[in-house]
């Protein structure tokens, strides 16, 4: 099981624009290179980022071999009330993983 | 590591020398971006690609792709490279809450070469800023993990 790290303000002014920083940990393996036995290691990739705020997306990412291993995305978004932000991450092999966040907005 | 599995190891790189695709070319990537815009010529500028010069390690450049004006109109950027196995890095998707047009993230470099940021607008308009970057350690070199 993948371990991922999300890194966000838990509490937000309405309307205020907030920071999320996403890692995941992943090989990413580019399939164009050889293992120790000579033979090319099989393509094994995360290729799909899906977050989700109340459901609604906000931002997603398409990605390709020439992302690092262990996959860093950071992204901002307006923050409008609180509830649940969810990071879906999708790849080969039919990896899959998924994290729930909560967002409080405090008031005023 | 056995002296035998070294030499292996190294008659296996020579034979994916051999077999690797070829590098992407400038064509390729013109390709890739024109596919990305579904024919549209991006023009040059509102893009601010953010990446060192220099790149100690290929294996994980950090980069930061802004876009000036209102963040609601960017609707998506795109990252691509033109001498990497393959020519796209990523696309993000972006969408009207995204309260900040900007996006970081981690990628690999083969080799020194040219790299190109496109924002895909609301108005269906293209912006793009190319940078030069020389890379000193190549992503992709090497048989195991880095």
């Amino acid at each position: 099981m993948a371990r991922a790290l999300i890194h966000m303000p838990a509490t937000a002014k309405r309307g205020e624009v907030i920071e999320i920083r996403a890692l995941i940990g992943h090989p990413m393996e580019t399939g164009y290179r050889v293992g120790a036995d000579g033979k090319l290691l099989a393509r094994d990739i995360i290729r799909s980022f899906v977050c989700r705020y109340n459901g609604e997306q906000i931002f997603g990412a398409e990605l390709h071999q020439a992302i690092s291993a262990n996959p860093y995305i950071a992204f901002f978004t307006q923050v409008t009330e609180s509830g649940t932000l969810e990071f879906k991450w999708d790849g080969d092999n039919g990896f899959t993983h998924t994290e729930t966040m909560t967002l409080t907005v405090s008031a005023t | 590591m056995k002296r035998r599995d070294l030499l292996a190891a190294g008659a296996g790189m020579a034979m994916l020398a051999l077999a690797r695709p070829a590098s992407a070319t400038p064509a390729e990537m013109a390709a890739a971006i024109n596919t990305f815009t579904g024919g549209a010529k991006p023009q040059p500028g509102k893009v601010k690609f953010d990446i060192a010069q220099l790149i100690d390690n290929g294996n994980a450049a950090p980069v930061t792709v802004s876009v000036d004006g209102a963040a609601e109109n960017v609707r998506a950027i795109a990252i691509f490279t033109e001498r990497n196995p393959q020519t796209e890095v990523a696309v993000f998707t972006l969408s009207p809450r995204s309260g900040k047009a900007e996006v970081s993230t981690r990628i690999r470099l083969a080799t020194s070469q040219r790299l190109m940021a496109v924002a895909r607008m609301s108005d269906g308009s293209y912006w793009s800023h190319g940078v030069d970057v020389i890379v000193a350690l190549a992503a992709c070199i090497e048989g195991e993990a880095p």
